[in-house]
């Protein structure tokens, strides 16, 4: 089965788990400003956002790139960043509309989610569910099951 | 290891910025944050020093946990002689900023002397550089906070700041990080205005490496996670109700200070709990609380995010207060509450907006207020010298106290002096509700009797973060204990008071010690850091950190006397509640706890205490 990171904002509380574990993963460092899943903090709403890479269908880096760096891995579907063939020009960085693809100076190559071989770590660290690992053709079925229950409830209501 | 070793010593006075070695033998046995922080203070700061000359330090510490993985690993600490108690000072802190300062390589920073104009440190990794701040001078922490991050052109600069209250001299002003957490207690800010340093803003993008056996940190890490989440406190409790979650159950108990320490329950309790602030409001239909927010590396999430209703009176044509941001904990809500028997809710988040935005502690300055209420009833203060009426109850005078203290007007300017000072000039010193000047929280020592113990023998002043025995004598963790019972408590407080000094030197927070023991602590240190932290030692290097401030206090001038509680709760009986007939009994509980200690009948560690722990 094909599966996505799947977010759900309204769950995150903030704690940068996720960040640590990315860095920590790819890099063996406990270090946010390498993270390849960041998290988005608005304050005058109190609402938290981690954001990643969505591994696009047709993605943008890998039209973009002029060397054929980026390839799609046919088992996770991630796109990957192979490092050995990356010139570090980053058009790629400027073709992803989201901004999930990132130039790394230490390198000289650029970074972006390649969902950890397929057992994600920011998923696995994540305290509250707001990152989970699931199925990528269901990945509204939580969504659905919830308004369900609603649309129920409510029939049962008009029916009194 | 987990440890930077690497400290960064800043000469105010000269204006220069040193990088020292950490002293490793130091590290291994004070461990960092807490103790190690202060075993440098101690050996660098005479303890008589004048906790406002130039001659006063202070740290900014982090522990080795601090920046990693294990929950809650994201603390600092402001180490330095406290100006409103003349006592050491301890405060820590969560937020995002102290991991910052880990992750650009710092285990502390020290500052020393004074700057002659203000200034604030930019930290961007290696690079530390003194600015001129003379145009934030007069601003708020949430004022300052954008300015920094626009003049650095970085929008991830973490900052760390005092507001007009610890440039204005409050004596228990704070020191506030990102916009809503605050190193709060004994005055810390106050030390940093006299320092004339207004903000410290840290960029860290180098991590923290190094661990010292990475798999089995994160197999020990993960674990007790898992302690956490299963717990009902932690798992539960605080997630859904922070801190707040204890309101209601502490009133019940009949361990509420009320107006002044009158009372011992508050009968408007119930308005200004965890459960009203998730009531849909009556004006606007919507909820006090937005949302809960976890500190940095934070499983548990217990911070309160929080609107204020955009019609009340607090906030009426003033946008600038009605955006999210730090909502009541527990101390807040009854301090700024309970203390003063009002029971608005919206006013006591106005009031905690206030404490956050110009950096100043909302236990000391409730607890302030509660003290001018009683003596405003009394006929000794009077409306013309206060500016308004303030009877028990007044919202509109708490806010408008509030108001005067953060900008340094008026007769805010005596509020922020705290009780002690305020009440004894006022020929009143009874009526003062603290120890060692520092007000105390927000439990009754006559209905939680190891609460009083806790406060009369704190080093910091009085103080519920220096050995939380409610744990024990309300919730029953990690054994119940009968809170109106003295019996047993000498031992209670002391195993509470070296744990919490272990907890608080590792980089972690207290907090997790509803469910975590020593024992979920240690695997976790002893997979990231060299050297011994067994339990057993653990226990010791709790031991030994308490008796360092202690015998730093006692060379201050401190004695058994001041080992003492308010003389209100020693001789005026609780007056309902299941502690209804008692006081404090605390010359039951302080020779035992003398004992225990290792200390003579003058509380001071006697040699063989000072040889058995390495002092």
């Amino acid at each position: 089965m094909m599966k996505s990171l799947h977010i759900e904002a309204a769950k995150c509380t903030g704690c940068l788990q996720c960040e640590m574990a990315c860095s920590f993963e790819n890099y063996g460092v406990f270090n946010p400003a390498k993270s390849r899943i960041k998290v988005f903090e608005f304050h005058d709403t109190g609402t938290k956002v981690p954001y990643t890479c969505t591994q696009c269908a047709e993605a943008w880096c890998l039209k973009a790139c002029p060397v054929d760096a980026i390839t799609k891995d046919k088992h996770t579907g991630a796109m990957m960043v192979n490092e050995a063939t990356c010139v570090g020009c980053k058009v790629c960085t400027i073709a992803c509309p989201f901004g999930t693809i990132n130039y790394v100076a230490d390198t000289g190559k650029v970074q972006k989610c390649d969902l950890c071989e397929g057992s994600p770590a920011c998923a696995d660290a994540c305290p509250t569910g707001a990152i989970t690992y699931i199925d990528a053709d269901s990945t509204g079925i939580d969504r659905m099951r919830s308004w369900a229950a609603k649309l129920e409830n409510q029939t049962v209501g008009h029916a009194d | 290891m987990a440890w930077q070793r690497k400290i960064l010593r800043v000469d105010l006075t000269a204006g220069t910025c040193t990088q020292e070695a950490l002293n490793m033998e130091w590290a291994k046995a004070y461990l960092g944050q807490r103790g190690l922080a202060t075993k440098y203070f101690v050996e660098e700061v005479a303890p008589s020093v004048e906790p406002l000359s130039p001659a006063n330090k202070l740290i900014f510490a982090t522990g080795p946990l601090t920046g990693t993985m294990a929950s809650t690993g994201g603390r600092y600490s402001v180490i330095t002689k406290g100006p409103l108690t003349g006592a050491i000072a301890c405060s820590n802190s969560g937020g995002y900023w102290g991991a910052e300062l880990k992750m650009a390589g710092w285990d502390m920073i020290i500052f020393e002397g004074r700057a002659a104009t203000p200034v604030y440190l930019h930290l961007e990794n290696d690079t530390a550089t003194l600015h001129d701040a003379s145009d934030l001078w007069g601003k708020t922490t949430w004022e300052t906070e954008p300015a920094l991050r626009k003049k650095h052109q970085d929008s991830q600069l973490k900052i760390s700041s005092i507001g007009r209250a610890g440039e204005n001299g409050v004596l228990y002003a704070a020191i506030i990080n990102d916009l809503h957490r605050a190193a709060g207690r004994s005055g810390v800010g106050a030390v940093m205005g006299s320092k004339n340093l207004k903000a410290i803003a840290v960029r860290g993008t180098l991590g923290v490496a190094g661990i010292k056996d990475p798999k089995a940190f994160m197999k020990a890490t993960a674990a007790a996670k898992k302690v956490l989440a299963d717990n009902a406190v932690t798992g539960e409790g605080l997630p859904k109700f922070g801190t707040q979650v204890l309101m209601n159950v502490i009133n019940e108990s009949g361990a509420m200070p009320t107006r002044n320490a009158q009372d011992i329950q508050f009968d408007g309790a119930k308005d200004i709990s965890a459960e009203a602030m998730h009531a849909p409001r009556v004006t606007d239909g919507k909820a006090n609380l937005v949302t809960n927010q976890a500190c940095f590396g934070c499983t548990i999430a217990c911070g309160r995010i929080s609107k204020i209703d955009q019609t009340h009176y607090t906030v009426v044509n003033k946008p600038e207060y009605w955006g999210a941001s730090g909502g009541l904990e527990y101390e807040a809500a009854w301090a700024l509450g309970s203390a003063n028997g009002v029971n608005d809710l919206e006013a006591l988040t106005f009031a905690n907006f206030l404490c956050n935005e110009d950096g100043f502690d909302p236990i000391s300055f409730g607890a302030t207020v509660g003290a001018v209420m009683e003596l405003y009833e009394m006929g000794v203060l009077t409306k013309e010298q206060l500016g308004i009426e303030a009877p028990f109850g007044s919202a509109k005078a708490l806010t408008y106290f509030a108001g005067l203290t953060a900008r340094g007007e008026g007769f805010g300017q005596e509020i922020g002096l705290g009780s002690k000072r305020l009440t004894a000039k006022y020929g009143h010193p009874d009526l003062s509700m603290t120890v060692k000047g520092q007000e105390f929280p927000a439990y009754d020592p006559r209905g939680i009797q190891g609460m009083g113990l806790t406060y009369a023998t704190s080093n910091r002043g009085a103080c519920h973060l220096r050995s939380y025995t409610v744990a024990s004598e309300i919730l029953g963790i990690p054994i119940k204990t009968d809170p109106l019972a003295t019996e047993g408590k000498a031992g209670l407080v002391k195993a509470f008071q070296d744990a919490t000094a272990v907890f608080d030197s590792a980089g972690i927070c207290v907090f997790t010690s509803f469910a975590w023991t020593l024992v979920d602590v240690a695997p976790q240190l002893e997979a990231a850091c060299e050297g011994d932290w067994s339990l057993d030692n653990l226990n010791v290097v709790g031991e030994r950190i308490w008796n360092m401030e202690r015998q730093f206090n006692n060379a201050a001038g401190f004695t058994a006397k001041d080992d003492s509680l308010p003389k209100r709760l020693l001789t005026e009986a609780a007056k309902t509640g299941p502690a209804k007939g008692l006081v404090a009994g605390l010359s039951k509980m302080l020779p035992e706890y003398y004992s225990e200690r290792g200390w003579d009948t003058e509380g001071r560690p006697t040699a063989a205490t000072v040889e058995r722990l390495g002092l």
